[in-house]
């Protein structure tokens, strides 16, 4: 059985998108391919007809500022990701998330289109760029258009881009102003699949001994990643003091939905984790934040 | 498997500029888009056509036979398909070839600036002098990873190397010394010097070749990429096969229909029960495993093959597989031990679910523990675990024009092969020939029948060569695992320290068939009360049928598990004693005149004593205060660090009664060189090393002149199955006396030609100096030539005689002792453990060869620590959860800790050179060291395994909430 008829490596943006919509049948985008070969390969997915390759499209790699924003192409590979001063600058938690992914040979065909498209709830890259407020500039035959990252997930695997004419071709960040930092953390387990137990990420603004702004995500805490925007709220105007963290804690515990995985992780194990990834990620930020 | 690559085009590759290679196959059916692309491989332009959905991989190895690019997993798990794309390191089983359009692509065949000419690249050679590489299967993939590194970072840390090959995975695991190798590389690359050599130091009492460093005969090959295991192997006009497996646990057989599968073109044959010629059951100890299961026959695990399909391409055989009609009587499933004693149980044999009730009897322990003051007892549990050896299952069958059948397959036992294929097709044995192949690693997981039995009956069938190559997933799903075991442990001690009784209680899970369940329960019960002195025991073990795939040999035997138990119980025990654990082991341990539980009194070479002073002495040196006292890094307040320390003990050899006896024949040839073979299996562990170190030392001639050949039927005497840490010992002892003989032949016919008396000769480096004349050996063997005697001996050495269970005296004739501590760090937040420090003292007798040596002992501390963190082969009602290498997850170099080996070398006095088994005692305190080291550091008692971090977070979280 062939999963896949045809294969196309895509030169620009135009032509990948003309390339999905010419497809004879179902077709795919194909990145890094690393979670795309294996799913189709143990039957998670069935066959396609085309896939349509985007890594040779330069406008898809580049990492820069554009705009006032930072600039992450969808196509461009974790490494570079984790190697550009930019993203260490600006975006500390997507940096550190990227370089947690994998092993160096994932990471250098592996890309943050990729692990947002696959819709996993605790992707580490995802769950980054969602503390960090990212919008993901998406293509089509008709142009371009910006979409808040948050809204691009329907459910566990299911993304709300139309595979056979939408695609993401990068992610737009707020650059990084004084007092604002950001941190990723998670818990992973050392036998099983190899998914983070709880990954979080932080944003904060920080104004003196204040939390001013925060945005906070975690995975997995429901279908789809997610904003604790209550805990948020009970963060902001108050410093991180060991009482504000335990009560921000009670906030995620109500807010977070936390299920238990077979073999991977309870209920009560995530609710005890969360509240430690809480004060550990929120505190990295903070000292980062304060220290301008 | 990202197979799918077809053969079916008309492919041209232009290698430079003149030399054109046509590569011709079968026809074509599917319409698809081919690729034409252009790239470099190895700095040689090509330009190929690809299939679009053949992998890089699939490119470099089945059309370029650049099969030095190792397949592990296809799962992008392993990293042994790691070669370099424009200098960056990618997995080549997901990497579509279409993608290497205009790229750089360098594999390890590629790597030394001029590998035609025989040179290496600084990293081949440090791997190969540092003894990095084992059974070679991973070596490629770690080499280019590390390439990769080297060029961006030329001085790397020891954090760089590990970040780098996180996912680079070796199963033999030598991890500390592939990071030495490649800091060796660096050096030599930033400075243009040699290559700096190995630190580790030789045997306290090196003789002239053993004790010594020396490099692994087929090392070098191993880092070129030269090196063929079965997979590497292709045949003119070879099928592919295929196996339909059961799929489910327990069920009756209704009805297989194949017809539509063999209707299928490009089908060569498709095999059911009834077509087999002779016996249909195989076995190594029972003859209970059916080699098909036939209609209204039962099917016992997932695993259980209902038909086999040889066809010309594997995706064919794979098409015909979905063509197969089966229809099944689902049953109760079996999924435990204890579940499957119980009487309402249904039968999976005809004689019950009970393969063996295992009993060792000595003194009476409801005395002892009437005398005791303190009595404990819990229950432990071990998990089923999977070898994980990086090269999966593959085995070619080849008719031979002569009537006959050659296997090639990487076995550990190439003889039981042989009359286990010769018994399926009904066959006298000869005219079966098994050649064994490199391996990629064993560990007891190779000493079954996998596809050895289904591609004879095929090549059979159809009268072409069949490959039958297992994935990844099949091979997780098909062969034998390690025992999972349920172990109660009761134990009665006085109030000073001295064990009264132990009393055990074991369920061993053996799966569906028997494989060598009832031996590795046996040794696991001889074995529970652990290596001490007590006088009044007895043990109990039902080893049982139950639904789960088979479980057999896996490195430890048994003892892995039920020194987990034992030496945890010792930890408690120490605690309730208020004594200190090392104190308690002392107190306890075997000495020289000791009886141990099965009533033997050891003689000699028993090194538990100084194995534990020694760790301790290293151990107390290292902590700062009492080593089993929590301390809390500085900055980090929720971390907790200590000790823990375990010892155990491990025979040598078969024993219990089973004759154990190896053959070795050794020539010499008239350049001078010498030939020493034996059927038994490299299977990483460096046997050929072994061997060579041995004979060249019976014949004072220097090691580089003896070739080692290993595992052929038809060209090696029966050196017996390669399992129970046997071959240095008993293989060992057949070459060094095969050599010795040739030697006194030698000097008899020295002694005739200048007429001087025998002892008057000496052998010394490689010359036989006679009278003051300096005879090349090269010239001995034509002198024994003119007289008519053949310059080759073969010789059988039977091991010393042993006892059944039961007899009392010598169940076995030789152990090895072994103690360690490990060291962890505690999280008490997350409850996540990570192993900093383990020192082991091994005493297995002389170090032969120290490299490999350390190699086994790295390799054996990071499968025990696997065995504790990493490893849970889990099973849903007999169906494997964990059945892709994503799942199964073994120790990668970040989980290595820093190893310390110490060498206690008490010699056996039977032993070749004073050598003893050490394959599988370095593995076995490992995992109870770690886990009473968790204990110490955070008070949690793990009395199941693997460790699991959510139990320990829990417990502290409930303990100070308290
Ligand atoms: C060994 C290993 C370890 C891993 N570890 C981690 C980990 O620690 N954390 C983690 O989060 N993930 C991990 N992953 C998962 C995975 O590799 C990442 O999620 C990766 O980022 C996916 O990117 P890719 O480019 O390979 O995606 P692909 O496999 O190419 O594609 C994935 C999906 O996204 C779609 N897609 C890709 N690009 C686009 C686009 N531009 N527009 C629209 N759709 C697109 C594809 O059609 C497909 O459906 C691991 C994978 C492996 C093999
Ligand atoms: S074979 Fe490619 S990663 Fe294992
Ligand atoms: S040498 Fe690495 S797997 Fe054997």
């Amino acid at each position: 059985m062939q999963l896949w008829r045809h294969y196309h490596l895509a030169q620009s943006i135009p032509d990948a998108l003309r390339a999905l919509a010419e497809a004879e049948g179902p077709a795919s985008i194909i990145a890094g391919g690393t979670d795309l070969l294996l799913d189709l390969e143990q039957g998670r997915r069935s066959p396609v007809h085309t896939l349509v390759d985007v890594t040779r499209i330069e406008a898809m790699r580049v990492v820069e500022i554009r705009n006032a924003s930072l600039f992450v192409g969808a196509a461009a590979p974790l490494n570079q990701i984790v190697a550009s001063p930019l993203v260490a600058e600006h975006a500390q938690a997507l940096n550190e998330a990227c370089a947690l992914i994998g092993g160096p040979q994932v990471r250098n065909a592996a890309t943050l289109g990729g692990n947002v498209a696959h819709a996993l709830p605790a992707a580490d890259g995802t769950i980054a760029l969602t503390a960090l407020n990212a919008q993901a500039e998406i293509a089509t035959q008709n142009g371009r258009r910006l979409t808040p990252l948050i809204d691009l997930f329907l459910g566990p695997g299911q993304s709300a881009l139309n595979p056979q004419e939408e695609m993401l071709t990068g992610f737009l960040l707020p650059l990084r102003a004084r007092g604002e930092a950001s941190a990723f953390r998670r818990v992973m387990r050392p036998q099983g699949v190899a998914i983070a137990i709880l990954n979080m990420g932080v944003w904060l603004r920080r104004e003196g001994d204040r939390i001013v702004k925060a945005r906070i995500s975690v995975g997995p805490s429901g279908p789809t990643p997610r904003r604790l925007r209550a805990t948020e709220q009970a963060l902001c105007g108050r410093s991180p003091t060991s009482q504000v963290l335990a009560e921000a804690a009670q906030t995620l515990l109500r807010e977070a939905r936390f299920r238990t995985s077979r073999h991977r992780a309870t209920t009560t194990y995530r609710q005890h984790v969360a509240a430690i990834l809480l004060e550990e990620t929120l505190l990295t930020a903070w000292e980062r934040a304060g220290a301008g | 498997m990202l197979n799918k690559w077809k053969l079916d085009t008309w492919i041209t590759l232009t290698f430079g500029r003149d030399q054109a290679a046509t590569c011709n196959t079968a026809h074509n059916k599917t319409p698809m888009s081919p690729h034409t692309i252009s790239l470099t491989v190895n700095k040689q332009a090509i330009i190929v056509e690809v299939d679009p959905s053949e992998t890089l991989a699939q490119l470099l190895r089945n059309r370029l036979r650049l099969t030095g690019t190792k397949i592990g997993c296809e799962e992008a798990e392993c990293g042994a398909c790691t070669v370099l794309v424009d200098d960056e390191p990618i997995l080549s089983c997901v990497y579509p070839a279409v993608r290497a359009q205009g790229r750089r692509v360098l594999t390890i065949e590629g790597l030394a600036p001029n590998p035609r000419a025989g040179e290496l690249h600084p990293l081949q050679e440090a791997f190969v002098t540092h003894g990095a590489v084992q059974c070679g299967f991973c070596i490629p993939g770690q080499i280019m990873t590390a390439a990769a590194l080297l060029r961006e970072k030329p001085h790397p840390t020891g954090e760089d190397i590990r970040k780098a090959l996180k996912d680079t995975l070796c199963r033999c695991a030598g991890y500390p010394t592939i990071e030495r190798a490649i800091q060796a590389a660096a050096h030599a690359l930033r400075t243009g010097e040699p290559v700096p050599p190995p630190t580790c130091p030789p045997s306290s009492e090196p003789l002239y070749a053993v004790g010594k460093l020396h490099k692994r005969p087929d090392a070098l090959e191993k880092v070129t990429g030269e090196a063929k295991y079965t997979d590497d192997l292709h045949f003119p006009g070879m099928l592919h096969a295929k196996v339909r497996r059961a799929g489910v646990p327990h069920a009756i057989v209704q009805r297989i229909d194949v017809s539509k599968a063999r209707a299928l073109p490009g089908v060569a044959a498709v095999l059911t029960a009834e077509d087999i010629p002779g016996e249909c059951n195989h076995g190594l100890v029972v003859y209970d495993w059916p080699s098909l299961i036939g209609e209204g026959e039962r099917v016992r695990y997932v695993g259980d093959a209902l038909a086999i399909v040889a066809a010309e391409t594997p995706e064919l055989a794979e098409e015909a597989l979905a063509l197969i009609e089966v229809e099944l009587d689902p049953q109760p499933v079996i999924s435990d031990p204890v579940q499957a004693r119980r009487p309402d149980s249904p039968k999976l044999h005809e004689n019950g679910n009970l393969l063996k009730h295992i009993k060792v009897r000595k003194g009476d322990p409801a005395k002892g523990f009437s005398e005791a003051d303190i009595v404990l007892e819990r229950t432990y549990h071990t998990a089923t675990t999977d070898h994980a050896f990086l090269e999966p299952e593959c085995a070619i069958a080849r008719p031979t024009e002569e009537g006959r059948l050659e296997v090639y397959v990487g076995s550990q036992i190439p003889y039981a092969d042989r009359h286990q294929i010769a018994r399926v097709l009904g066959w006298p044995e000869e005219r079966v020939r098994v050649v064994g192949q490199l391996m990629g690693g064993g560990f007891g997981g190779k000493e079954d029948i996998a596809g050895q039995i289904h591609a004879a009956l095929l090549a059979v069938a159809t009268g072409r060569p069949v490959k039958l190559l297992y994935d990844r997933h099949e091979s997780l799903i098909a062969h034998p695992k390690r025992h999972a075991t349920q172990i109660r442990v009761k134990i009665g001690a006085r109030r000073d320290g001295s064990l009264m009784a132990v009393e055990t209680e074991l369920y061993g899970d053996t799966g569906a068939y028997a494989s060598l369940g009832e031996k590795v329960m046996t040794r696991a019960t001889t074995h529970s009360a652990g290596p001490y002195e007590v006088p009044h025991v007895r043990a109990d073990c039902y080893a049982m049928y139950t639904n789960n795939p088979p479980a057999g040999a896996f490195r430890g035997f048994g003892v892995t598990q039920s020194a987990f138990a034992i030496e945890s119980m010792m930890d408690e025990l120490a605690e309730r004693l208020g004594m200190d654990p090392v104190e308690l082991r002392r107190k306890n341990a075997l000495r020289v005149g000791g009886v141990t539980n099965t009533g033997q009194v050891l003689r000699e070479s028993v090194g538990l004593l100084e194995c534990i002073e020694k760790v301790e002495d290293e151990m107390r040196r290292r902590a700062d205060g009492d080593p089993f006292e929590p301390k809390t890094p500085p900055h980090a307040p929720h971390l907790r660090r200590a000790w823990g320390l375990a010892v155990a003990y491990k025979n040598t050899g078969l024993g219990g009664g089973a004759p154990d006896k190896a053959r070795a024949e050794v020539e010499l040839f008239e350049d001078g060189t010498l030939e020493a073979r034996t059927s038994s299996a490299e299977l990483g562990q460096g046997l050929v090393t072994v061997i060579q170190l041995i004979a060249a030392e019976a014949l004072s001639m220097p090691p580089e002149r003896v070739r080692v050949l290993v595992m052929d039927t038809d060209l090696t005497p029966d050196g017996g199955p390669t399992t129970a840490s046997r071959q240095t010992y008993v293989t060992g002892n057949a070459v060094r006396m095969a050599a010795t003989v040739l030697r006194e032949g030698m000097a008899r016919t020295l002694a005739e030609r200048y007429d001087r008396p025998p002892h008057e000769i000496r052998f010394i480096e490689g010359l036989a100096h006679v009278n003051g004349h300096k005879v090349p050996l090269g010239e001995v063997a034509r002198m024994m030539k003119a007289e008519g005697r053949e310059p080759r001996v073969l010789y059988e050495y039977w091991a010393p005689e042993t006892k059944p269970l039961g007899q009392g005296g010598d169940m076995h004739f030789a152990f090895s002792f072994a103690a360690q501590a490990a060291e962890v760090e505690v999280n008490t937040l997350t409850g996540e453990v990570r192993v900093l420090t383990v020192i082991a003292a091994t005493d297995a007798g002389k170090v032969i060869n120290p490299l490999g040596y350390l190699g086994q002992v790295e390799g054996g501390v990071m499968m025990g620590l696997g065995n504790a963190l990493t490893e849970h082969f889990i099973l849903e009602q007999g169906r494997p959860f964990t059945d892709r290498m994503a799942r199964y997850r073994i120790p990668s170099i970040v989980h290595a800790p820093e190893i310390i080996s110490i060498p206690v070398e008490h010699v056996s006095k039977d032993g070749p050179y004073g050598a003893k088994g050490m394959g599988e005692i370095v593995s076995i305190p490992t995992t109870p060291a770690i886990t009473n080291a968790i204990y110490h550091a955070v008070g949690v008692r793990i009395d199941r395994l693997p460790v699991d971090q959510e139990q320990i977070a829990l417990a502290l979280a409930a303990r100070s909430a308290r």
